[in-house]
Order: structure tokens, then sequence, then C-alpha cells
């Protein structure tokens, strides 16, 4: 996936998306978001200057996908107890089964960018909700971590349509997508195989002003940001006094 | 003739002072059973705990505990593989405290985890790359093993010891319980190891990542070393006090000068370890992912700032050891065990420090905050309930078996 920051207006769509495809819960009362759940989170971010060089950059964040350590060991996956979470090779995609976590929340601790969220509550949908629910996702219970998965459902869907049609090797950049990149108004989100030549990703994600969140922990995460903007990289990862991003070193932008 | 209840020789108080004297203790277990049927009825909800928070001060007190009874592998090792005899005088108490902290451990993880019920699949479903399998594995058999070695406590129990198998169990215990001692050290090092590696391998969360040998991070060592360190001088500050509630010697101060000296020693090895580790950390680990050693003591709301860092290694980590490694310090009972209490407090920070503060500390720069969390009263209570509960079972076995061998003697 990569997020151009410079197109995102922070509409949050992506997030009423995620939310409805995903059977994710909420409460009537949000306003402690460090117990709300949302598997996709608009921050905003500014440049910290005051009126009139104010600049402001709306950072849309799901869960990284990260490849980890050594292709394959995300911070979340190695420290799970019981293998409630997994690391899907060919697709890169971080899993959790809901059933067999038991809640000991030391993913959540192991993950940087707090993209693991914990069901202190029952899912509780109001009623007439409960008939919309989405029949490919289940509801996960109280007491289990929940995540983002890609919309591994649509991977899915789609893998078994290639196969019907014979081919299914080869899933077409159109055929997956997740519901946050179909949501996004402005196209800020570009979704698809980062290792197709074929697929936009490809591409973006070579561009001089894509760079990761929290890059230098070694996560390996497989979400791009794009920004021409030099405080907005300074603003996403971790740097000592004397250090520039990489896609500005040696320049003033 | 009717045999006492007592050990043979010993003056106990009366019922009802005993049954006064565990009044507030058992006021207070009650209210933490009501705490902790109200979460595990209605959920961590009635906990202060949130997504960044997701472990709060029951973990602290789980991991603290746990090292604060290591008192009862290392004494164990000493008493039953080194063969110092001096320490048989006080292994017994060390095995109940070791029951106390290792159970109240188990019962706080119990707690702490999101679906109960489902806690076996940590065995059944246990995959093996986590460091808190490992811990749960090695503490559950742990336990065993120290509740093997409580029961030959419990059987000399001298109405229990009328009964003629129970006597013959007893002695057949006492000749098998190097096997037990050694299977409890070893489990022990790996389950304190483990307890270290548990943030020493989040490579996400920079304060508390450590690189190390092999799989293990440093702080796999430096969490057993601590332990057996620290565990001892715990048995015996918690000795001490038993003897000033009783108003009677139980331990001769030999024992106490055994106990201080070879923790003491430890103590100091520790205490460089972790100066030396801090330093690596703080000058290539931290910096390597963009973050300068003060991004971590600067603007942290609970306002102890670097002086936590200070007070950790320095005031309750050289200071105590170098008090307890000088026979100066040993004998001067005061200094001994205000020595002993502020290795607690060390230990405690450093658990405190490797749990709560790095969650606490932000990661993203456009989050500049530290995270804040104070806990709920169900929190506070059932983090306090080890306490009552010690002094419940330490009372009654006071009470009931021949913890001290020593205590005939010395109160003739």
């Amino acid at each position: 996936m990569v997020i151009d920051l410079d197109k995102c207006t922070g509409c949050a769509s992506c997030m009423v998306a995620c939310y409805s495809e995903n059977n994710v819960s909420f409460r009537d009362e949000e306003s402690i978001k460090l117990l709300s759940i949302n598997w996709i989170q608009v921050y905003k971010i500014t440049n910290g200057k005051p009126f009139p060089d104010t600049e402001v950059c709306y950072l849309p964040q799901p869960c990284m996908q990260c490849d980890g350590k050594d292709f394959g060991h995300p911070p979340c996956v190695s420290v799970c107890p019981a293998v409630a979470t997994d690391f899907d090779t060919p697709t890169g995609i971080v899993s959790q089964i809901p059933v067999r976590c038991f809640g000991c929340r030391y993913c959540m601790a192991a993950c940087p960018y707090h993209a693991r969220k914990f069901n202190w509550w029952d899912p509780v949908w109001p009623a007439d909700m409960e008939r919309y629910l989405s029949p490919d996702v289940s509801p996960r219970m109280r007491g289990v971590i929940e995540k983002c998965t890609f919309c591994y459902h649509r991977f899915q869907r789609a893998r078994q349509q290639a196969y019907y049609k014979g081919d299914a090797e080869n899933i077409k950049e159109a055929d997956y997508q997740t519901a946050c990149t179909q949501a996004c108004p402005s196209g800020a989100i570009t979704f698809g195989d980062m290792d197709n030549p074929d697929h936009a990703v490809y591409t973006l994600k070579k561009s001089r002003y894509a760079f990761r969140l929290l890059e230098r922990l070694g996560t390996q995460p497989s979400v791009y940001y794009l920004s021409t903007r030099k405080w907005v990289h300074r603003a996403c990862d971790n740097y000592l006094e004397h250090e520039e991003p990489a896609a500005f070193a040696g320049k003033s932008a | 003739m009717t045999t006492s209840a007592f050990p043979e020789g010993v003056k106990r108080c009366s019922s009802g002072k005993f049954i006064l004297w565990l009044l507030p203790a058992f006021l207070v277990l009650l209210i933490a059973a009501y705490a902790m049927f109200r979460v595990w009825f209605y959920g961590l909800n009635q906990t202060n705990m949130n997504d960044a928070y997701g472990f709060a001060i029951w973990i602290w007190a789980d991991l603290a505990v746990i090292a604060l009874g290591g008192g009862a592998f290392f004494s164990g090792f000493l008493a039953y593989l080194v063969g110092v005899k001096k320490v048989k005088n006080i292994i017994n108490f060390a095995v109940v405290l070791g029951v106390v902290c290792y159970t109240s451990a188990l019962i706080l993880l119990g707690l702490d985890v999101g679906q109960p019920l489902r806690g076996w699949f940590i065995f059944w479903h246990a995959n093996i790359h986590s460091m808190l399998t490992e811990v749960a594995f090695c503490l559950t058999i742990y336990l065993g093993v120290l509740i093997v070695e409580f029961i030959p406590v419990i059987l000399e129990n001298p109405k229990i010891q009328k009964i003629r198998f129970f006597h013959h169990l007893s002695h057949n215990m006492h000749e098998i319980m190097a096997v037990f001692a050694a299977t409890g050290v070893f489990l022990s090092f790996f389950h304190q190891g483990s307890l270290g590696g548990v943030p020493g391998v989040l490579y996400g969360r920079p304060f508390a990542f450590r690189e190390g040998l092999f799989i293990w991070p440093w702080t796999f060592f430096l969490f057993t070393w601590s332990a057996a360190a620290v565990g001892p001088l715990f048995t015996a500050t918690m000795c001490r006090l038993t003897e000033f509630i009783t108003q009677k010697k139980l331990v001769k101060d030999d024992v106490y000068e055994l106990l201080a000296k070879i923790s003491g020693w430890m103590l100091l090895t520790y205490i460089i370890a972790k100066s030396l580790d801090t330093i690596y950390w703080a000058t290539v680990t931290a910096p390597a992912r963009g973050f300068a050693f003060m991004d971590f003591y600067s603007n942290n709301p609970a306002y102890y700032g670097v002086w936590i860092l200070i007070a950790e290694i320095v005031i309750c980590g050289f200071l105590p050891a170098l008090i307890l490694i000088t026979q100066k310090g040993r004998e001067n009972k005061k200094l001994l065990f205000g020595a002993a209490i502020l290795a607690i407090i060390g230990l405690c920070i450093n658990r405190w420090v490797m749990v709560l503060q790095v969650l606490a500390a932000p990661l993203k720069p456009f989050q500049e905050e530290w995270f804040v969390y104070s806990p709920a009263w169900t929190e506070v209570i059932t983090t306090i309930m080890p306490i009552a509960y010690g002094i419940v079972l330490i009372s009654i076995a006071y009470r009931y078996l021949p913890l001290f061998p020593q205590e005939k003697e010395l109160n003739p």
C-alpha cells in the first residue's frame, strides 16, 4: 500500500469504509481514543509553526503489515505465545486469529504503531445495524486483539475468482482492493502487489519521496507514504539533531 | 496425651490474638476477591488500561514478585547444591515466600488476560519463539516444584507427623529434595531470564530493546542475575520483619550476614553489568534508531526524568552493594537491612522501568506526549493482594510449621 500524504484531505472516509467492511464495533462514548477500535486511524499532524506558516498533514495509518526482521518476523508475530497472529509469506499480510487469541496483549506492547486494538468491551451494534454486518468477516469478542488485515477476505475472494478463471497465480490489481483504498475520494491510497511491475504501487514506492513510518526501527512496513514536504518526513521517524531524512539529505527543501 | 498443633518447643500466641491479627489481611483479600470477580465477569474494562498501556501495574507487580520470590530458588541452590549449611536455617521460610510470590504471580496473570478461560492456549498452541511461552511453561512447572518443596514442610506439623505414612513421606521427600532444588534452579533461571526477554526482544520499542547473545537479549541475563542477587535479600528482610512482629529471634545473625555477603557481591557484579548495558544502549542501540539518550528521560509527566535511572543504578544499586560487601556494613544490622531494602526498591524500579516506562515513552515524533495511565481501584487492590495473602500464608505457616530450625535454641 502507498499513501500519498500530499493528497489526503483527512476526510476519514477510509475509516468509515473500514468500520463498515470489517464489522468494527464502536460505543456511544468514543472520546477516549485509546479505548476506540479502528483498523485505520487518521492522524492530524502539523509543522508546529505559528500562523501564517502553519501547515497541516493528515496521515491515515492502518496496520503496517510489517515484513519484520529477515522477512517474516514482524515485531508482533514472534511474541504471540499462542500463535494467534501469523505472517503470510506469499502476501506479506500479518493475520490475526481472534478465536485463538486469549488477550495477553503482548503483541500490542510489541507494535510501535499502536495498530493493534483490544476489545475492552463486548461488541455491540445498534439493533438495525446488526442486519448490515458483513457476512465475510467474523465480529470479534470481548477480551481479544483485532487489527487491519488488508481486507484479507477480499483477497480470498479474488484468489477464488482467479482460480475459477484458471489463472490462480495472477490476481489482477483491480480484483483485489482494500475498502479504504476504494473509499478514498482523493485517490490518496493506492493498493496492489509491491513486487508486481504491472501494479501502480511497484512504481510509486520507488519515488524519491517515498518513506515508511518509523522505518529506522527495522520493522520493514509494507505501507509506504509519499510527501514532498521535508517536515512530514521528519515527523514520521526519529532523527538525531544532525540527521536528515534520506530524501532530503544535503538539501534544505 | 494430646499433641500440640504447634512445632515442638516453641511458643505461639492465643487463637484470639492470631485471628485478630489476620482480620485486616482477610478484609483486603475480600475486597480483592470482589475486584477479581468484577474483572473476570465484566472484563478488563473494569481497569484503567488502554491500547497504549496494554501492560499495566499488574504486570509490574508480577515481574517484581517473581524476582523477589527468586530468593527461594537461589537459597535452594545454595543450600542443596552448593552445600552451604547455614542457609538451611532459612530455606523453609524462603520456600513459603516463594510459594506466596509465585501463586500471586499466576493469579495476577490469570486476571490480566482478556480471555482467562482460554489461558490453556498458551500450552496447547504454544509458540516456541515467544518469551511469554517460555515464561508460562517454566513458571507453572516451577510453582509445581515449589509446592513439592513445600509439602515436606507442611508434613513437619506435629499433628501430621503422628500419622505414620506422612511421617515417612516427609522423611523420604527431604532425602530427594536436592533433585527438586536442582530442577527449581534450572527452571527459575529460564523463567527469570524469559521475563527479562519479554521487554528485551521488543525491537519496535527502542527503550526496551537490547542486543544479546544468540536469541537472548542482555535483559535475559540481567533479570536472572538481579533476581538471584536480590531474592535472598528479600527473604532475609521478610524474615527480619517476622522477627520484629513476633518479637522473637528466629535466625542467627551469621545466616543474615552470609546471605548479605553473597547477595552483595552478586548485586555489585549485576549493577556493573547493568551499567555497561545501559551505556551501550544509550550510545549505540538507541541512537541507531534515531533516539538520543535524554529523549527517554525528558518531558515525562510523571516528573521522575533521569532520576529514575540514577535511583535504580546508584542509590539502589551501587550503594547497597558497597554496603553489603563490607564486613562492617554487614555487622551493623541497621545498615545491612537498610541496604537490603534499597536493593529491593532498586529491583522493583528496574521492573517498573522495563514494563511501564517502555509503554509510556512516545515513539512517533508527531505524538510527542508520553502516554499516561493511573490504575483503577480494581487494579490497586489486586496488586496489594499478594501482600495480604502473604501475611495470611506466612502467619499460618509460622504458627503451625517448623519454619525456623534455630527458633527453639534462640528462644529457650
